[in-house]
């Protein structure tokens, strides 16, 4: 009875690809928008993620997040790293600049100065040139976001001179980092070389960075850099967690794709639910003739039951394979570098496919089971 | 303290002085179905309505019988309960021996399965597979592979003329195909009771006869019987028996029609 059932949903097209439409785009729109939505906000770990190196971070207590930073005065490096477990600790300076490009153009930058003796705070790979380009003088390593919004396609930012606050910066080098969540262009430096880009304060340490000694943990060592210096200290995980937090509580981010995921389930119950019963209701005669011949409920719910796994198997795997197209194609704009898909979001698509299925087949299989046999001398 | 217990329809039936020619009482050892005192209501709103008052009615294997009457009178609603698609308020019903309404919801379809076959007034093919497989419907439903039970419809399709359809949808066939496909579906897995609603009521007079001729041929045999709910007096002739109801009461069982009629 599963062939019949199978022939009979393909066999009316109309319907059977308005209900792979209803459950591709519903797919397709909860998965597309989940992916986004969590690669956005992840990059509000991207500071964190683009220092690898480092497995503790250090700053003042009110710092919140890598770009929610408030400066230390510079013996808080030492201070760090008079403390046990503490293998290394070096200074990284995190600061926004207005940089004038040689065409004329304004752009706002972010500045990471990292250690000028061990470049720890760089990202780990290089596009070009490499990380040693900073030992010459007005040197910064641009990131690849900063390529695209600042120079034009196919010019060549590599020797490209910029102004930043009255200052002479050469690019020499461009580092393959995961953009920003505002995807500000970011350009790395070292931190001497920092101190005279960003305007200056009396504390201009924005973070120390810590690695652990072995044996030791990262989450002791952090607790005791706190106990011993009154700062505060996180491990890697730890800020990372505190840059996406810090989103999800302070933008409409979450809203918004949440409203726009929900959208995406009401489309598709409303969809799949208006065809399916269209379909159910197109073949009540039918499915009564089933049953005066002899053909049980339970055949007939497990009848109902492959009609939906069938157009719901096939239509998820199209939102699926729209999503990853999408992601796909649009790789290589900065927007979206880096994307991908967490396991659990083609999961969290395939359960809402199944609720929408379950509710719409389930009003559906009412119908029929609720139909009388006898309905079809009528 | 007078008896309440209303007159059955055979009983009005004598009592109107109809010509009877089955046994009272018992069920007639020949007969593919036994019926006594169904009795069905239906509900409208707030009134119920008695649509059956209290049949006793015999069918007979190795006949064609005819159950005619006005529309209204309940012939739909008799033969809906005598295959076990209808359960009625009261009564009992024997379908070859069982006793149908003492089975459980899941027995009575199993023996729907496998001893009644229906023919349809719509048909109700399903549009999306050809004829053959349409035909294959009940031998599908009892587990059989599709091939197998492609195949044997494809003998049944054969044997009704129409071999040379089997491969094309219901909406490609003419509207004597498409019965001929319902014929097939009924008789597939050879059922011992066929019941058919209305079987000439879209066909002209020389179609019908030919459909019934060909009913008669393939559905009446000594183990077996076919019912037909007609109003069709142009197929009247060809009936071993007719059964006439009249406001939910056999008024007549015979082998012909009344002369009233």
């Amino acid at each position: 009875m599963l062939w019949i059932a199978i022939r009979m949903l393909t066999g009316d097209k109309q319907k059977f690809y308005g209900l792979l439409f209803g459950i591709a785009f519903s797919t397709l729109l909860i998965t597309q928008q989940l992916t986004i939505f969590v690669n956005l906000i992840e990059r509000g770990a991207s500071g964190v993620y683009n220092s690898p190196e480092a497995e503790v971070w250090v700053m003042d207590t009110v710092s919140r997040t890598t770009d929610v930073k408030y400066e230390m005065p510079p013996t808080a490096l030492d201070e760090v790293r008079s403390v046990r477990g503490v293998e290394w600790a070096v200074p990284h300076l995190r600061g926004s600049a207005a940089v004038r490009t040689r065409t004329g153009d304004l752009e706002f930058v972010e500045i990471i100065g990292v250690d000028d003796a061990t470049l720890i705070g760089l990202p780990e790979v290089m596009i070009e040139g490499s990380k040693d380009v900073l030992s010459q003088p007005d040197t910064v390593i641009i990131d690849d976001v900063g390529i695209t919004n600042m120079f034009a396609d196919g010019e060549d930012p590599l020797g490209q001179r910029l102004e930043l606050n009255d200052q002479r910066a050469v690019i020499r080098g461009i580092a393959d980092s995961i953009p920003s969540f505002t995807s500000q262009v970011v350009l790395y430096t070292k931190y001497s070389q920092a101190l005279n880009y960003v305007p200056g304060t009396r504390n201009r340490l924005s973070f120390v960075l810590a690695g652990v000694s072995e044996g030791e943990t990262a989450a002791a060592v952090a607790d005791r850099i706190e106990a011993q210096t009154g700062l505060k200290a996180e491990t890697r995980d730890e800020l990372a967690r505190a840059g996406v937090d810090f989103i999800i509580e302070n933008t409409g981010i979450p809203l918004n794709f949440g409203i726009t995921v929900a959208l995406g389930f009401v489309v598709g119950v409303a969809i799949v639910g208006l065809t399916f019963s269209l379909f159910i209701r197109d073949n009540i005669k039918q499915f009564g003739a089933l049953k005066a011949i002899g053909v049980t409920n339970g055949k007939l719910v497990r009848m109902v039951g492959t009609q939906a796994a069938l157009v719901g198997s096939i239509g998820y795997a199209f939102g699926i394979v729209g999503t990853v197209l999408f992601i796909w194609g649009f790789s290589g704009n900065p927007t979206f570098k880096g994307f991908y898909i967490p396991w659990q979001i083609p999961f969290i698509s395939a359960v809402s496919v199944v609720v929408i299925l379950a509710m719409t087949g389930y009003a559906g299989l009412r119908s029929v089971l609720r139909t009388e046999p006898a309905s079809v001398f009528r | 303290m007078t008896d309440a217990k209303p007159m059955t329809g055979h009983q009005a039936a004598t009592a109107k002085g109809v010509m009877d020619t089955r046994a009272i009482g018992g069920c007639d050892p020949t007969a593919a179905i036994c019926a006594r005192g169904i009795i069905r209501d239906f509900q409208a709103g707030q009134s119920t309505i008695r649509v059956l008052h209290g049949i006793d009615a015999d069918i007979r294997s190795g006949e064609m019988t005819y159950v005619v009457g006005e529309s209204g009178s309940g012939k739909t609603t008799l033969i809906s309960i005598m295959c076990g698609i209808l359960w009625p308020t009261e009564g009992e019903v024997r379908v070859f021996g069982t006793d149908i309404y003492a089975l459980s919801d899941t027995e009575l379809v199993n023996f729907r399965l496998e001893n009644i076959g229906f023919i349809f007034q719509q048909y109700n093919l399903i549009p999306s597979i050809d004829a053959a497989a349409n035909a294959a419907v009940p031998l599908i439903a009892k587990g059989m592979a599709v091939d197998r039970a492609r195949r044997r419809a494809m003998e049944l399709l054969d044997a009704l003329n129409i071999g040379d359809q089997a491969e094309k949808l219901p909406r490609q066939l003419s509207g004597g195909q498409q019965q001929r496909v319902a014929i097939a579906r009924a008789l597939v897995h050879e059922p011992r009771l066929v019941v058919c609603d209305e079987p000439t009521a879209a066909l002209d007079a020389r179609s019908g006869r030919r459909v019934m001729d060909l009913l008669r041929e393939v559905a009446v045999a000594q183990d077996r019987a076919c019912i037909i709910v007609t109003h069709d007096n142009r197929i009247f002739d060809l009936a071993d028996r007719i059964l006439v109801l009249e406001d939910g009461g056999v008024t007549h069982d015979g082998t012909e029609m009344p002369e009233d009629h």
